[in-house]
């Protein structure tokens, strides 16, 4: 009873929330509410005796997609009055390319039929005392490897555009090199200058005044 | 399973709700009196005497500090978003209670016993960036936003490296299940053939927590206080104790991936008579001591030092270890079959 | 209920539990305390200046890259889980899979740190 009550809770919240994300003024706000929704989601997919899906959707979704999201609505200062401004002119092109879509939904749903070896497919349960990951890992990385082996190269792509968009060689003269520190000695850096009683206060040369690297501590 | 009222519905949930409360309360006094014993322990590496006016030994404390914060005024900045304000110390401190739900403090006693129980704790760690983002945008402060900003950058960072470092424990033990990664320490500790990883999973963690050398988020003497700078009362204590409460998970999650979790250091009788929470919070509290005493010692880090160090030091160095570990054991046939 | 559905039910009531504390703490102190905002107390901390210009601004673009960075390296960890618990199912086939796998996110990684997108100054 419990487990159809949270089933309940769980899709009326995911309902809503998705609700929220298109129609919260605040983008950040609309971010949040995909957060939660995409939690939701996954005490669906746990309802659902999926366990590894709904870790992997928080762990990637919640915890690495959202964050980038939250990222760019926040720090893109987008000028939110400015974007409301064209609704009354859009709205209805808007509206007429969203009346088709759902038409063509409409349509794809009317006229679709399920291919009988899926029904087959979805009575296959999860082999007993074999836990969810274990049986994804039984196969993804022997049977699906060359699709396994594709998601690699997407990922490559990803990471090489995502650089090459971003970023922007600065050569800046604030570079550290750690090794170069470490390896310089104390005849490079030190010179030791014999001063005769009472001339220091005279003259001081700026190379005698090495000051020590600062020590800041911890509070 | 327990039979009469405990096995009808509401006799689960009564019973859940005192397992989880038997949990929950000893670990926030566990949080209380962590708050204390930070300040005798960088009192006593400072040579002072630390808090030692509210009764004996200055014990009461945490709870002196406790009052005097409810019963501050609660300062919502002007153009703050009012609710999310108020609503991301409370997931701060939630995340880092609701981790526990799948800690084993002894063989079986963990609340949640799931399969998926390190994947779990993996994702609420990851959602820990939440709380910090959250509170900087929202208090509408320049230097709040700063030390979100950073702090998010950093926790993200470093996650990739707890997660390899955990991956490279999960090949030996050939399970996700918490209880099960104890037990394949029976016979030998992770922490002596993963020893680097051990080092790498701790540094991690100092980072995933905000904690010194790796407080830049906080880095109280250029951006003040960072993410919490606005708040105040009990919302601010919630950031502190949720801090706290992570430092205490971090180490607990040490402990079972790598020091054995409640198994008995030395396995002879006397010292295996001595019941498993016992250890386990003996080895929980040394990892404590260890996060005071680095705290006490080192200086804050430099942030492009904190970024280099977790990507290009500790992100290859996993990721080489992993793919090591997997040989070795692949190779010499030493793989678990679970 | 099934088994496997009983050992996720404690989380939910932890959940339960530290929203409800989380909660108390928060609504606790905002009754018990004695509330006296003013305008200076509410302005927002700038070292004593009047606060000037939007908190919210832009940022540098690195910390988007490591967000996009990171999403790359956490599926590539998403990946790994189910191979490190099934790898003694899985055989050498699996293992070298896996190795080919890593192989080639390993020369993005270099690409990236030649490229000097790892590095803050």
């Amino acid at each position: 009873m419990i487990s159809a009550i949270a089933f309940y809770v769980f899709a009326a919240i995911l309902l809503a929330s998705a609700c929220m994300v298109i129609t919260a003024r605040n983008p950040v706000h609309s971010v949040l509410f995909l957060i939660l929704a995409f939690i939701n989601a996954a005490a669906l997919f746990v309802l659902a005796g999926a366990e590894f899906l709904a870790m992997v959707l928080v762990i990637v979704y919640v915890g690495a997609v959202a964050v980038l999201f939250l990222f760019v609505v926040m720090m893109l200062d987008v000028d939110f009055a400015a974007l409301r401004e064209g609704f009354q002119r859009y709205a209805p092109l808007g509206l007429t390319i969203g009346f088709i879509l759902m038409v063509e939904i409409g349509l794809t749903a009317v006229n679709w039929t399920i291919a009988p070896a899926a029904h087959l497919a979805a009575l296959v349960p999860t082999p007993e005392h074999l836990a969810n990951t274990n049986a994804i890992g039984n196969l993804i990385y022997t049977r699906y490897m060359f699709a396994f082996e594709l998601v690699a190269l997407l990922l490559l792509v990803a990471m090489v555009g995502a650089i090459v968009l971003t970023h922007t060689d600065r050569r800046g003269p604030r570079r550290q090199n750690i090794h170069s520190q470490h390896d310089r000695t104390i005849a490079q850096t030190l010179t030791m200058v014999n001063m005769k009683l009472g001339d220091g206060s005279r003259q001081i040369t700026p190379a005698a005044t090495k000051a020590e690297p600062d020590k800041e501590t911890a509070q | 399973m327990a039979t009469g009222f405990f096995a009808t519905d509401f006799g689960i949930l009564i019973l859940t709700l005192l397992k989880s409360l038997a949990l929950i309360v000893p670990l926030l006094i566990g949080v209380a009196y962590l708050t204390y014993a930070e300040r005798k322990v960088l009192a006593a590496v400072q040579l002072r005497k630390g808090p030692n006016v509210t009764g004996p030994f200055g014990l009461w404390q945490p709870f002196a500090d406790a009052i005097k914060m409810l019963f501050k005024e609660t300062i919502i900045p002007d153009g703050s978003n009012r609710y999310l304000f108020l609503f991301a110390p409370v997931i701060t401190f939630g995340l880092a209670i609701i981790a526990w739900a799948v800690i084993p403090v002894n063989d079986h006693w963990a609340i949640a016993n799931i399969n998926v129980g390190m994947l779990y704790l993996f994702a609420i760690s990851s959602l820990g960036v939440y709380g910090v983002i959250i509170a900087g945008w929202a208090s509408n402060s320049k230097f709040a936003f700063l030390g979100a900003m950073r702090s998010a950058a950093q926790m993200v960072s470093y996650e990739v490296s707890i997660g390899l470092v955990i991956l490279s424990v999960l090949v030996c033990t050939g399970s996700l299940n918490l209880n099960a990664i104890v037990l394949a320490q029976r016979h030998i500790w992770f922490a002596i053939p993963l020893l680097p990883m051990l080092v790498v999973f701790f540094i991690s963690g100092l980072a995933e927590t905000n904690r010194a050398p790796f407080d830049l988020p906080e880095g109280e003497s250029e951006i003040v206080a960072g993410f919490f700078v606005e708040y105040s009362a009990m919302s601010f204590a919630l950031f502190f104790l949720g801090e706290y409460a992570n430092m205490i998970l971090m180490s607990g999650m040490t402990t079972i991936l790598f020091l054995g979790g409640w198994l008995s250091p030395i396995p002879f009788v006397p010292f295996t008579w001595v019941p498993g929470p016992i250890w386990f919070i003996l080895k929980v509290a040394v990892c404590l001591f260890v996060f005071l005493w680095v705290r006490a010692t080192l200086p804050r880090f430099r942030y492009d030092q904190l970024m280099q160090l977790g990507w290009k030091v500790f992100l290859p160095l996993s990721l080489g270890w992993l793919v090591l570990t997997a040989s070795v054991l692949e190779i010499f046939g030493w793989l678990p079959h679970a | 209920m099934q088994p496997s559905l009983m050992n996720y039910f404690p989380i939910l009531v932890f959940l339960g539990i530290a929203g409800l504390i989380g909660a108390a703490f928060v609504i606790g102190s905002l009754l018990v305390a004695r509330q006296n905002p003013y305008g200076e107390k509410l302005s927002a901390y700038e070292c004593g200046f009047e606060p000037f210009g939007d908190a919210r601004r832009k940022f540098d673009v690195r910390y988007y890259l490591v967000a996009i960075l990171f999403i790359i390296f956490d599926v590539e960890v998403a990946f790994l889980f189910p191979w490190a618990v099934s790898l003694s199912h899985i055989g050498m086939l699996g293992f070298w899979s896996m190795m080919g796998f890593l192989a080639i996110l390993v020369v993005g990684f270099i690409y990236e740190w030649r490229k000097g997108a790892l590095d803050w100054e």
